[in-house]
């Protein structure tokens, strides 16, 4: 068909009816292909309306596949919408709304839909039937895997993933209800109305884009009349919330409902400051569940060629959209409500064949009027095959003898529609999530919701009420019974008199037994009824393990329109009664919810924000690379000119030991700890004792965990005799307080002491180098800052710049130095005031990177040795643990696993390889080329290039690390087949003596 | 999942962090060994009424114990945790 001819025509559309605005034509491409719809139309009613069948091809056999259903249950027609960023695969063209300039593509096909390679899989399906996956890359084939990944990788599966970032925008939101209703079809609006009129807090949430549910899809009455009245009573409440577009699609607990609104999928892109998608988490009291029912296909030879659909389905492409899917149609179908698709075909002028029924005896009625509409009726007869290749091209019929089996010969009756039903399954799937069992029904011969566990019920067609008058008297008791739950009295509303309708009670016919074609069941991943009786052969008789062997139901449609008809199968294959087999598990989501929505605004820097110190600006300003650690931005290093990273590091570590400079540290965790019994608090959480540190001392402080691995360390300041300032590790700043908090509240709640954090009130930077006593007492007001008045380990409270400080002579880097501490409005000023106090000292600002080398040099344990396996002994810490008073971690510390003297312990390690680093983590040995496997000694933690040594060095771990002391080893790292040797020497590089610190 | 904070009232699980067991009891620092190693490192997986301790982390930051289905998730209270503390013995009354 050439685009002009397609552009002129639909048809396939009755000139009018439908809920179409003619007035409003849209233009859409599939496959490259122009066509017009209308505005109302879904992609799949503007392609049957334009004459397309064959909209896609199958998962596995590459079989040409056309639209089989109207609505969500869709397992065929899924196709590509959009392109570049906005690229979405897998989308049901049934419920895809048509928008101007609509473009769709057809997947799982190459390289073209008409002509696809794959299909010979069809051909040699033999080889592909159920467990193929199991078979052929389990146990002693699984190698083969890794050589035939890649080419099935492309021939099975769906659609193409995106591959640029969205540009769209996804919300949450948060509400709260009395009674959230499911669904906007009959059942749902009567529940919603009379609740609303009641006074109760509602939500009713409907997927479609309108409300009306299966009313939509049939020829106008008094049902639809009364519907429009009612949604517009709804939308006049305000205690009334209506959300379209939207599906409840999560049951979970506590009534808590998640829900996806699509609010900007019908148009070509969101508007200016419009979400794509917004994700309810909808917190209800009471749920009346009103989602309807989905159709049964029927399982026969080939049933899944373009233009067998279902019975339901084309009466609402009839009536919603005003398309007529074939020209000569046949109706299959095993109950009287089928008949209507017949008789609707017909008044709409398609000639309808034959009615084919495989019970002997259907209603008069019926009969009467498909003989009024000439249309011949076959009863007791099936459909063995449907016969076609691309499209359908009519039916093969057979008699059934007194058995049920078809008999031959069978016969051929030209259509290029087959409408099918096997009856109607409810859909229990947010029943199933919220805890409830769906029971089998003898009657309609499916499941129905079972026993409710939470505050749910359903109603209508979703609970088994098949008829429009039966599910608007139901979605009135549904709602009542949640109002008498809710305490809300009830207040009636008046029901529309509808005319008595035929109902939806099958006989039980499930699969037509032959051995001609392909007998689909799940048509979305290719699984046929052979699959199931060759799953239960080979032993895989319980249906969840059915379907994992055949992949039955994984799909994403989750076996909508499968499930029900696969347990039947089962069951025959089993020669079981069919009441005995459970439906697999139903989860969440009911029908597939995008990533985007479920990450909202939590992406990029919303999942991930910034943390930044008082000084920010100031690092900022001086050209400061800042590095991430954890959520904080701290400045690494400032280049001078070209530096490189390693020119500054150096010149900044030369320069705090051989004058003076200063590093932002408002990042360390800093908790304050008050009350009288603060001492003895800090005594149990700390390894080491601080009830008797005295007012106005700052002390080095180590925590275990109560199974006697170090924790974290830190300093702990006594401010006055209940007050304590305790700083941790910038990382475990929120755990230790979270730690502290827990053993308060639930060990030890007779201790009168209040933790808090103050880590983003106090800002804080340590000013470090032999000439920083100087920079302080230029800088500082109200206090003496002499090696006198303020000693190795003194704290006082000063005055910079006009602020009030607290200055506590403690060092990191193994320098003369102290930390300023300020509040974090005054942060800036105290740093700039220092700075300009130092001009004369010529300090400089250093980095972490400089911060981290001189750490090394001093043999200070940090990141990388406290990884919660290493013990205060493993790290040279051993004697600061008391050994008057119990703490967190004092006894299991003594197991003989944490005890024992042979475990690898903190030592120093230098290059002795010139020019040659040591590789972080490298492993510790003693021969690098020994056989395999070579004993691992240790391994080395920290490293980094020392400017003060002009050695490469490195902190590590090493088994009897004091016994080793001066010995060589080699750190060998064999994943880049890097080898140092390396000699072992105390970790304390600089200065053990610690000289300079006291100076 | 919502859990009811004593103090702010039903919240959602999102606000709270999950500290284990709260049916267990801080040894005496001076019981045997092996009761410490049974504090730190057996726990129970009950089928059914469990306590636990959660904390209300991004709320009023209390540690509170929730009495909770592990089947159905069921609630059938919470109270603050420091109400709930059995105060360990100061000495252990076995003999380590």
């Amino acid at each position: 068909m050439s685009a002009a001819k397609a552009n002129k025509a639909q048809p396939h559309r009755s000139p009018d009816g439908g809920r179409i605005d003619r007035g409003t034509p849209l233009s859409f491409r599939f496959d490259g292909q122009s066509y017009q719809g209308y505005a109302g139309d879904t992609l799949a009613s503007a392609l049957l309306a334009n004459g397309v069948k064959l909209v896609g091809r199958s998962f596995k056999y590459h079989r040409p596949r056309g639209i089989l259903s109207a609505g969500v249950e869709e397992p065929n027609a899924l196709v590509q919408l959009r392109s570049g960023a906005r690229h979405e695969p897998n989308l049901r063209a049934t419920v895809a709304e048509l928008y101007d300039g609509l473009e769709a593509t057809s997947q799982n096909r190459w390289p073209s839909l008409a002509f696809d390679v794959s299909a010979i899989n069809n051909v040699f399906s033999a080889f592909l039937g159920a467990g193929f996956y199991y078979k052929t890359f389990m146990g002693p084939t699984r190698g083969a895997w890794h050589f035939y990944e890649r080419i099935i990788r492309k021939a099975a599966g769906l659609g193409t993933a995106p591959t640029l970032p969205d540009p769209d925008r996804y919300e949450k939101a948060h509400a709260h209800c009395d009674l959230l209703v499911v669904g906007g079809g009959a059942a749902g609006l009567a529940a919603a109305l009379t609740a609303g009129r009641s006074g109760a807090r509602v939500f009713l949430v409907e997927q479609d884009n309108e409300l009306g549910g299966a009313l939509l899809g049939e020829a106008a009455g008094a049902g639809l009349a009364w519907a429009t009245d009612a949604a517009s009573e709804l939308a006049s409440l305000p205690n009334v919330r209506i959300l379209t577009r939207t599906t409840a699609f999560g049951f979970y607990d506590h009534g808590v409902m998640g829900l996806v609104e699509r609010v900007a999928d019908h148009l070509p892109q969101p508007g200016a400051h419009q979400p794509r998608q917004r994700l309810w988490t909808l917190r209800t009291k009471q749920v009346v569940i009103a989602a309807g029912a989905h159709e049964r296909p029927l399982v026969f030879g080939d049933n899944d060629i373009p233009g067998v659909m279902l019975a339901g389905a084309v009466r609402r492409y009839l009536h919603r959209w005003a398309v007529t899917p074939g020209e000569r149609a046949t109706v299959f179908a095993n109950h009287d409500e089928a008949y209507r698709t017949a008789l609707d075909l017909a008044d709409a002028g398609v000639a309808v064949a034959a009615v084919v029924d495989p019970r002997p005896v259907p209603g008069g009625d019926l009969l009467r009027a498909l003989a009024e509409r000439g249309i011949e009726h076959l009863s007791n007869h099936v459909v063995v095959r449907a016969r076609g290749g691309r499209h359908l091209l009519g039916a093969e019929v057979a008699a059934l003898d007194a058995d049920g089996n078809p008999t031959e010969p069978t016969r051929f009756i030209s259509s290029d529609l087959l409408a099918m039903s096997g009856g109607w399954n409810p859909a229990v799937q947010l029943h199933a999530q919220s805890g409830g069992k769906p029971q089998w029904d003898s009657r309609l011969f499916t499941f129905v919701p079972g026993t409710s566990k939470q505050a749910e019920r359903s109603a209508g067609a979703a609970a088994g009420h098949m008829t429009l008058a039966s599910a608007l008297t139901d979605g009135v008791s549904a709602a009542g019974a949640a109002l008498e739950a809710l305490g809300h009295a009830l207040k009636p509303i008046d029901l529309p008199a509808v005319e008595p309708e035929a109902e939806a009670v099958p006989a039980p016919l499930w699969e037509v037994y032959t051995r001609k074609g392909k007998r689909f069941v799940d048509f979305q991943h290719d699984v046929t009824a052979k699959d199931l009786d060759q799953a239960v052969r080979e032993g895989y008789r319980a249906p969840e393990h059915a379907k994992r062997y055949t992949t039955l139901g994984m799909a994403t449609d989750q076996g909508k329109t499968a499930n029900v008809n696969a347990l039947e199968v089962l069951a025959r294959a089993r020669g079981e009664a069919r009441e005995k087999l459970a439906q697999t598990t139903f989860r969440p989501p009911y029908t597939p919810v995008s990533l985007g929505a479920f990450g909202g605004r939590d992406v990029l820097r919303h999942y991930h924000p910034i943390r930044r110190t008082p000084m920010h600006a100031w690092h900022e300003a001086q050209g400061a690379v800042m590095v991430e650690t954890g959520l904080w931005m701290r400045p690494r290093y400032y280049p001078r000119g070209n530096e490189t990273l390693f020119e500054a590091m150096n010149r900044e570590t030369r320069h705090v030991r051989e004058k003076v400079g200063m590093v932002d540290v408002s990042t360390l965790g800093k908790i304050d700890v008050q009350g009288p019994d603060a001492g003895e608090f800090l005594n149990r959480i700390y390894a080491n004792g601080f009830k008797k540190l005295p007012v106005g001392k700052a002390r080095y402080g180590v925590m275990l965990r109560e199974d006697g691995m170090v924790f974290d360390d830190g300093t702990c300041s006594r401010l006055s005799e209940s007050h304590y300032l305790v700083t941790t590790t910038t990382a475990n700043a929120a755990r230790i307080l979270s730690h502290m908090e827990y053993h308060l509240q639930t060990c030890w709640p007779d201790l009168r002491v209040h933790v808090a954090s103050v880590t983003d009130q106090i800002a804080a930077m340590a000013i470090a180098g032999p000439r920083s006593r100087a920079v302080l007492e230029k800088a500082v007001e109200g206090a003496e800052v002499s090696n006198e008045a303020l000693p190795f380990m003194g704290v006082v409270h000063a005055r910079i710049a006009g602020k009030p400080v607290i200055i506590f002579r403690i060092s990191f880097s193994g320098e003369l130095a102290y930390e300023v501490a300020a509040g974090a409005d005054h942060g800036l000023a105290v740093w700039e005031a220092l700075m300009e106090a130092g001009q004369d000292s010529e300090i400089m600002a250093y980095g972490t990177e400089a911060m981290a080398v001189m750490r090394i040099e001093k043999g200070h344990a940090a990141g990388p040795e406290l990884s919660g396996q290493t013990t205060a002994a493993d790290l040279g810490l051993g004697k600061l643990c008391s050994t008057k008073k119990p703490y967190i971690g004092h006894r299991l510390k003594e197991r003989p696993v944490t005890a024992d003297p042979h475990r690898p312990a903190l030592v120093g390690l230098v290059s002795l390889e010139d020019n040659k680093r040591i590789p972080g983590g490298a492993q510790l040995v003693e021969d690098p080329k020994a056989q395999a496997p070579v004993p691992m000694l240790g391994y080395a933690t920290s490293p980094t290039y020392s400017i003060t040594l002009n050695k490469n060095i490195a902190l590590g771990l090493l088994k009897d690390g004091a016994e080793r002391m001066g010995t060589t080893l080699y750190a060998t790292n064999p994943l880049n087949n890097t080898t140092v040797k390396v000699e072992v020497v105390s970790p304390h590089f600089f200065d053990p003596e610690g000289k300079r610190l006291h100076a | 999942m919502r859990l009811p904070c004593p103090w702010c009232g039903d919240r959602d699980l999102n606000e709270f962090g999950y500290g284990g067991d709260a049916t267990l009891q801080r040894p005496a620092d001076d019981a045997p060994m092996k009761e410490w190693v049974d504090y730190v490192f057996f726990r129970d997986n009950p089928r059914g009424s469990h306590r636990e301790h959660w904390q209300h982390i991004q709320g009023c930051r209390a540690w509170i114990v929730v009495e909770r289905d592990t089947l159905t998730h069921e609630i059938t209270g919470s109270w603050p945790a420091n109400e709930m503390v059995v105060a360990a013995p100061a000495k252990s009354e076995v003999t380590p």
